[in-house]
């Protein structure tokens, strides 16, 4: 006991380290009504531990070149001991990444974690959605497969609809004129040094960001303004730790039991999580006859497909691409579109409930379009789901202002 | 950190049994995955197959020369001794470390004074065994830079190791022992397999 | 007489269920043995060794008698015996590695394709499939299948398109369809050998999770009283 203390007295006066674990764990007070929604933060940050690790065994034995990539992916699958799973838990931990920090952004939504104080801890957080797409993006590219070499050059030749510096810009990105081997080696820069440290440091940031704003809760009530006057804490809160630790592993032990059913029994997951065309080489000559994006990147890519007319002296092509980048970005802009007296969407009035719900239908019709072949049936389809999408975020400044709202309850309900 | 656990005074019996059983669950947790990883930076299959007997045609293999062969990477040297070479082994036996082979550098087959199968086919790896570099074969007798005494052998340019033309080390140097022999066989009179003992594994 | 046939609606064509079951050593050593003497002339698994087949049942000595063919070693890769430039030259493309093409086009599509090829005088090898038009490959194994005729009726539904055996091979039709089910069985093995390792491990990994899940539980509840 004393030789510890002593050990950790050592440490304390050369860094700060019982200072910071109470600062953000057994001091750190977490109101007591948090709810199934509020795994999903702690799950993200499992989930880019995963990534992280796996990530550097996968780069011990892969080869960033184009004519050895495929060849490389599939000597980690039968030639390195174990380098099957450790292919297969990144490649499962990329699609629960989006799973899981898609229900942390719902969550978000619903109980209006977006306002203020939180405005920053929000964009901090969107800021970290980019970061997670382009490093979605840049590894997909990496087998070298069809859907990643056709995939990429979909989406680089974006860049090409920009006007003016466009064509430039999509070579200066590329290295050369069309997606080839410098390529692949400059998106394996990026997505093993580059994305991954400004992931880390932004992640850290959100931390940072939460615990000195607080979290919020199911009620949307600010339990810093209710502390008991003799102890200082907040009447609402309870540490972090012990409570949310021990529940947090029982999330984490959840999320495993989904996480290793889909590795060891599902890995490609029906052609969501690994496409079946990503088996085939890449062919610079040949486009495979139906292509979709991984299904993260779906309902994007729908809005994308969307637009099919040249409109205000801005054609089609780039339409598409300002409402895919307007249909993320928008999103950092809810704090400020949120114009509801009330923070969650318990006390919050009935528009909100159709609207968010609307949304959501949205979210996962587009999603599911993206993965068909385009019909004229289904274009239309698109264009109406995109109407809804951005209508959810453009009306909501009036939506949300003539609700009818309950009144915030003072305490936390049990 | 297990005071944060403790502060609360009263932990119950159950408390401190869940506690420590969650710990261990996870601890088990933890080895069981991070075992993969560490294999995974094994030799792989591919490495495994490099690394597989190779067989040698030595039927050209003229007395006095010596032939470089790869196996796993490394340098095997097959050397077919003249009589007046395995005469030296006798006479050097004296300022040897090891002239019994006594250190297991080789296998039960190469445990003779000539260090091998057939009296005149020395097959080792040719590797120091000091720090790993390959020794140079100095098969004249007493050249200037290694003195009167040389009788032929190997000496390792790195830090002045010396082998007798059994790959035996000398007394007084860097190396410490003889150098390895792998396992190997002859397939026929003119064909030896380097790195395995019987055919069926070629 | 209708052997079996393969029915093109609007849709695409109806694919037959391949019989696959990769736990089954002695098919899959029936598969492998055909695909080494059938397709790996001209198809390379250039991903995979040879030695991975003691993961089926085979010894090192029954991998080189019956597998290895060309003088390379156990531990090798099987590349294909032809080489790129001359399979361009005969097919027009270079024909597909197979290591993966389970993996790509599915069981039942390789289980329906490799038995509905039939004779057609338009196309440059003289075959032609009902699950593949105009694909490059002729029909390596007619010897045994015998071959096809298409016969296309006009019903109600539009057109339905059939198979009839026009004249027999070495095989009866259940022989070469269970000569093409083992091979089928062996490409879903080869395009992840590790499979079915990898399911034995997930349910112990599976079942050790869910001891977790029950003490882990316990112990949040435990700590949870505190404050209800």
């Amino acid at each position: 006991m004393s030789k510890q203390n002593s050990m950790i007295e050592w440490i304390d006066k050369r860094f700060p380290l019982t200072s910071n674990w109470k600062a953000h764990l057994s001091e750190y007070y977490a109101p007591k009504n948090f709810n199934f929604w509020y795994y999903f933060g702690s799950l993200a940050l499992l989930v880019l531990v995963n990534q992280l690790i796996t990530g550097i065994f996968l780069t011990m034995n892969y080869k960033p070149d184009a004519s050895m990539a495929f060849a490389s992916v599939e000597y980690i699958m039968r030639d390195v001991d174990y380098g099957w799973l450790i292919r297969y838990m990144h490649s499962t931990g990329a699609s629960m990444f989006f799973v899981v920090v898609y229900l942390h952004m719902f969550r978000g939504m619903m109980y209006g974690s977006y306002r203020k104080p939180r405005e920053l801890l929000w964009l901090v957080g969107m800021a970290i959605f980019f970061v997670l797409m382009s490093l979605a993006f840049t590894g997909y590219i990496l087998p070298w497969g069809q859907m990643s070499y056709w995939g990429a050059q979909v989406i680089v030749s974006m860049f090409g609809a920009i006007p003016v510096v466009g064509e430039t810009l999509q070579q200066w990105l590329l290295g050369d004129f069309t997606l080839s081997d410098a390529a692949l080696n400059r998106f394996f820069a990026y997505h093993v040094v580059t994305l991954p440290v400004i992931l880390v440091t932004l992640v850290f940031v959100h931390v940072l960001a939460l615990h000195e704003v607080g979290s919020n809760n199911p009620d949307g009530v600010e339990i810093k303004a209710n502390k008991n006057p003799k102890t200082n804490i907040p009447v609402d809160g309870i540490p972090f730790h012990p409570y949310y630790t021990v529940k947090d592993i029982v999330g984490v032990v959840v999320f495993l039991i989904v996480f290793c059913g889909i590795i060891f029994f599902a890995p490609e997951m029906g052609g969501y999580f690994l496409e079946y065309n990503n088996f085939i080489p890449a062919n610079t000559l040949q486009t495979p006859d139906h292509i979709a994006p991984v299904w993260y990147f779906t309902p994007y890519y729908s809005m994308l497909r969307a637009v099919t007319v040249n409109f205000l002296w801005v054609d089609a092509k780039l339409w598409g691409v300002i409402l895919m980048a307007g249909s993320v970005v928008i999103f950092c802009f809810l704090p400020w579109l949120d114009r509801s007296p009330v923070k969650s969407i318990r006390y919050k009035g009935p528009y909100f409930k159709i609207a968010l719900t609307l949304f959501v239908i949205s979210f996962f019709v587009l999603g599911w379009l993206g993965t068909k072949s385009p019909t004229p049936l289904y274009t239309l389809l698109a264009q109406i789901f995109t109407v809804i999408y951005f209508a959810f975020f453009i009306l909501m400044p009036w939506y949300s202002k003539i609700d009818k709202t309950k009144p915030e309850p003072k305490r936390v309900k049990e | 950190m297990a005071d944060s656990f403790s502060n609360n005074n009263e932990m119950s019996g159950r408390r401190k049994f869940l506690v420590a059983a969650t710990s261990v669950a996870g601890g088990i947790a933890s080895a069981a995955i991070a075992t993969p990883f560490l294999l995974s930076m094994m030799p792989s299959e591919r490495a495994k197959a490099a690394g597989a007997p190779v067989e040698v045609d030595i039927s050209k293999l003229e007395p006095g020369m010596l032939l470089m062969v790869e196996w796993r990477g490394k340098v095997v040297w097959v050397l077919n001794r003249t009589s007046e070479m395995l005469e030296t082994l006798v006479k050097v036996e004296g300022e040897l470390a090891d002239p019994n082979s006594e250190k297991k550098q080789q296998p039960e087959y190469a445990k003779n004074r000539t260090r091998s199968i057939k009296p005149q086919i020395l097959v080792t790896e040719g590797v120091c065994t000091h720090l790993g570099c390959s020794p140079v074969f100095r098969k004249e007798i007493a050249p200037a830079d290694l003195g009167p005494d040389w009788m032929g052998g190997f000496f390792c340019p790195c830090h002045g190791s010396k082998f007798d033309l059994a790959g035996r080390v000398y007394k007084s140097v860097p190396a410490p022992s003889n150098m390895v022999v792998p396992p190997h066989t002859y397939l026929s009179d003119d064909r030896l397999l380097i790195g395995s003992e019987s055919e069926g594994s070629a | 007489m209708i052997p079996f046939s393969v029915f093109a609606a609007e849709s695409g064509v109806m694919l037959d269920k391949a019989p696959i079951d990769t736990t089954d050593n002695a098919s899959l050593q029936r598969g492998a043995e055909s695909f080494v003497s059938y397709c790996l002339t001209c198809h390379g698994a250039s991903y995979m060794r040879y030695n991975r087949h003691r993961d089926i049942g085979f010894s090192n000595e029954q991998i080189l008698n019956k597998l290895v063919y060309t003088g390379q070693k156990v531990g090798d890769l099987m590349q294909s015996a032809m080489r790129k430039k001359e399979g361009e030259e005969w097919f027009g493309v270079v024909p597909p590695d197979l290591s993966v093409i389970a993996r790509s086009r599915g069981a039942d599509w390789l289980y329906s394709y490799l038995r509905a090829f039939y004779r057609d005088d338009s196309t440059v090898t003289g075959w032609n499939n009902l699950v593949f038009d105009r694909a490059a490959m002729p029909h390596v194994l007619y010897q045994l299948q015998g071959e096809q005729r298409l016969t296309i009726k006009s019903g109600d539904k539009g057109e339905q398109k059939s198979l009839l055996l026009d004249k027999t091979g070495n095989m009866t039709v259940a022989e070469y369809d269970k000569f093409v089910g083992d091979l089928v069985n062996y490409l879903v093995y080869l395009g992840e050998p590790h499979a079915n390792n990898r399911k034995s491990i997930g349910l112990m990994v599976i079942a050790f999770l869910i001891g977790m899940l029950i003490l882990s539980y316990a112990l949040k509840r435990e700590y949870w009283k505190d404050i209800h």
